[in-house]
């Protein structure tokens, strides 16, 4: 492309590269090999929150864990768009690995505050490596324009005070990044999640493949990480990647669930016929192809625009989450009523790709927030 | 193989030997046709140079840059963009010789004649009929919904020349002089109150065998390419974000603060991320046909500009409140080319209401997405394998 990427209303390269095809196979075939959906659905009723095996192969043996940390960091040095696609298959899969929250969400608020120093780095090292699993501590649904800073207090001392709520994967991480206010504002701050002062309680949730935890600091030891406009922009600049690639992980649920109840309809036989070659619901398989085709153009967008860093990235962000959430939800409410019987069963998969649309479309963000900020952004002001 | 140093240097001598400030327009774009940069994918001789298509804006940006006279191809749509792949693809030499040059140019404007009223999503089943005579062919029929009609020296024709058959096999494909006797033009008043299209009447028409394109009964299959093409042509544009429609919209709420409501912000700004998603989807689709790895989404784009351009079209309305009470004119026009959003409000959301009609309805684009690209099974079919005369009609 000859046309400037970070231009606003150009577009970024939206296709996928022969490196991140070859990342998407070997991704798939671990998951195909350690999480079909059976193995997903048993897991879920076990005690322990996530398959630490297969995160190892993940995050470690695949490298995923590290693709946006530079290689001087001890990571990949990738980009917003191959960890996309990374989040496109865990997607397909809903896979209950925390990849979103530790891999994107707390490696690049770690990279926001100052690489350079030394309690960062190592930091990133070894979320790098996947040794460590990382949480920002924010509740889920915070948008990138939300308050992130209100929960928790923190002493000259570094000592926090404070409850975040609606955690995603808290039970699973090691390290909490903590935003807070501090004496001079709002800073950020390490905490080790088995320190004392730390209480994790465990959220039955909707979605069982997304656990959430609220968390209680009650005079938590924290390490201060950045402070002021720094600490600020490192955590909204988190929340703005992992909003943006939280599209793709919805492309990902949405295509599952087209491509399930496709080859669903097409199989099974009722008056005399597969019932997906009546129009009645040939038509909307066919405009939910379309949904998805859209949705992959924005997701990739989004990613593409986190990638350059350009000026447009809060737009495309805000256009990839309005228009991905509401068509990972249709994939999946029309993947459980084209099925018929079987979609309301717990035996079916389709519950597990619905639990996770839904909760996705009020996590980083609901549709309507993103649509509120892109408002301001287009210059399209309310009454 | 020519290069784009090879088309630079054809380009300045085609100037040199021209010069656009001294040359009539017309001879300029015959001797631009002769020097093989009229559309450089096409064979020498024809208006090419068996060059690759992507190179052709290197061709247009230089004679653009020097004030070169172009072919005006929005008046000649469906010569440029049907008629003529067709002819390259299915026309005998002679037909090749006589009928691209001044298609290209623009001296000569076609037209289709494809759509009956009783053949319209089932284009197959067409009634129109062409008769053996000595030597050639004698045309009967009503077709409808021609575009340029009233200015077209030349159409496309499908017209069925063995009612015994199945109504895809009985079918062949002409080229019909629209000057001939027994062609008659009248317009078709739209709900907009102009008159884009036209019925044409076929009455005792007369068309040499010399006018056929591909083989007796082998009309579907030509025109097949001729139907691929135009789906080529409605995806093609490349657009700027607010390009289109919604940028009407937005500026509209831009400029007249009085007539918001929460309810229409609400609304405009779904309508904004869904235009611009839109525009990302062509943008892919374009750079997988720049890769060489067209995909399935063409198909899928129409469906999705033709919702689009109703709905944003019935917002603007809507948000114009009293002005959204009056139409501009309702005066019979034959505009000459259609432009969706060169109109006010009312103009454009009534001209909408076609985009999900013309071209394929959304409901066939729907079946063929499904079929097509989804690969589920077809709807049971009683009319496949039953001679055309006995269909019910």
């Amino acid at each position: 492309m000859t046309t400037d990427p970070t231009a606003p209303g150009s577009a970024p390269d939206l296709l996928y590269s022969e490196e991140e095809d070859a990342l998407r196979a070997a991704v798939r075939a671990l998951l195909a090999d350690r999480a079909d959906p059976a193995t997903v659905l048993a897991g879920l009723e076990s005690e322990t929150p996530y398959d630490t095996g297969l995160w190892r192969a993940l995050a470690t043996d695949i490298g995923a864990a590290g693709l946006l940390v530079p290689e001087a960091l001890g990571g990949q040095g990738a980009s917003a768009r191959e960890a996309a696609v990374v989040l496109e298959e865990l997607g397909r899969a809903v896979t209950p690995v925390p990849y979103l929250t530790s891999a994107v969400l707390a490696v690049t608020a770690l990279l926001g505050c100052d690489p350079a120093a030394g309690e960062p780095a190592g930091l990133l090292a070894a979320l790098a490596a996947g040794r460590t699993v990382g949480v920002l501590a924010v509740p889920l649904p915070t948008a990138p324009d939300g308050a992130a800073f209100e929960g928790v207090r923190a002493a000259a001392d570094g000592t926090l005070t404070g409850r975040v709520t609606s955690v995603a994967d808290a039970a699973a991480a090691g390290l909490l990044l903590v935003p807070a206010q501090g004496p001079g504002g709002p800073a950020l701050y390490a905490v080790e999640a088995a320190s004392d002062g730390v209480r994790t309680d465990t959220v039955t949730p909707l979605d069982l493949t997304r656990p959430l935890a609220h968390i209680t600091f009650d005079g938590a030891p924290g390490r201060l990480l950045a402070t002021g406009d720094r600490a600020r922009t490192a955590v909204a600049h988190a929340l703005l990647t992992g909003a943006g690639l939280l599209a793709s992980e919805q492309l990902g649920v949405a295509e599952w669930c087209l491509a399930e109840t496709v080859r669903h309809t097409a199989q099974r036989t009722q008056f005399g016929r597969p019932v997906g070659s009546f129009q009645a619901l040939k038509h909307r398989m066919a405009a939910l192809w379309l949904e998805v085709a859209s949705a992959r153009a924005a997701a990739r967008g989004a990613a593409g625009a986190l990638a350059t860093g350009g000026p447009d990235a809060p737009v495309a962000v805000a256009v990839a989450q309005a228009y991905c959430a509401p068509v990972a939800v249709h994939a999946a409410e029309e993947c459980v009523q084209l099925h018929g019987g079987i979609g309301m069963t717990w035996e079916h998969p389709a519950h597990l790709f619905l639990k996770r649309a839904k909760t996705d479309e009020i996590a980083l963000g609901t549709p309507g927030r993103h649509r509120e900020a892109l408002a301001g952004l287009v210059d399209l002001a309310a009454p | 193989m020519t290069d784009a140093e090879d088309l630079r240097r054809r380009t300045a001598e085609l100037l040199a030997a021209h010069p656009p400030a001294t040359t009539a327009p017309l001879d300029f774009l015959r001797a631009r046709f002769d020097a093989g940069l009229a559309w450089i994918h096409y064979p020498e001789g024809l208006g090419g140079l068996d060059a690759p298509r992507a190179l052709q804006p290197v061709v247009d940006a230089l004679l653009a840059d020097a004030g070169a006279p172009g072919n005006d191809p929005g008046r000649n749509g469906i010569g440029l963009g049907m008629a003529a792949p067709t002819i390259l693809r299915y026309g005998t030499d002679e037909q090749k010789r006589r009928f691209l040059r001044p298609l290209w140019t623009g001296e000569e404007v076609w037209c289709q004649l494809f759509s009956e009223p009783g053949a319209g999503s089932d284009l197959a089943a067409l009634a129109t009929r062409a008769r053996r005579v000595d030597d050639g062919w004698v045309v009967d029929g009503q077709k409808v919904w021609t575009s340029g009609a009233h200015q077209a020296r030349w159409a496309i024709l499908l017209a069925r020349t063995d009612p015994g058959l199945p109504k895809h096999r009985g079918i062949s494909y002409f080229v019909c002089d629209m000057t001939a006797p027994g062609v008659d033009v009248r317009p078709l008043r739209q709900i907009t109150g102009e008159a884009e299209f036209n019925e044409v009447f076929l009455t005792g028409v007369a068309i040499p065998d010399t006018h056929r394109l591909g083989e007796v009964g082998e009309g579907w299959q030509v025109a097949r390419t001729t139907l691929m093409n135009e789906r080529v042509a409605i995806g093609g544009a490349r657009i700027p974000r607010e390009g289109g429609m919604i940028g009407l919209a937005a500026a509209d709420w831009r400029a007249r603060p009085a007539l918001r409501t929460h309810d229409l912000h609400q609304r405009l700004l779904t309508l904004w991320v869904d235009a611009e998603v839109a525009r990302l989807t062509g943008e892919r689709l374009r750079q997988q046909l720049a890769k060489g790895q067209p995909g399935p989404e063409g198909s899928g784009m129409k469906l999705a500009f033709a919702r689009l351009a109703q709905q944003i079209s019935g917002w603007s309305v809507e948000f114009l409140a009293e002005d959204g009470l009056t139409y501009d004119d309702w005066m019979l026009r034959r505009p000459e080319s259609v432009d969706f959003t060169g109109r006010q409000a009312g103009y454009r959301y009534l001209r909408a209401k076609g985009n999900s009609i013309e071209g394929g309805t959304s409901e066939v684009l729907l079946n063929i997405v499904a079929e097509r690209v989804l690969g589920l099974p077809p709807e049971p079919r009683t009319d496949k394998d039953v001679a055309w005369k006995d269909l019910p009609r």
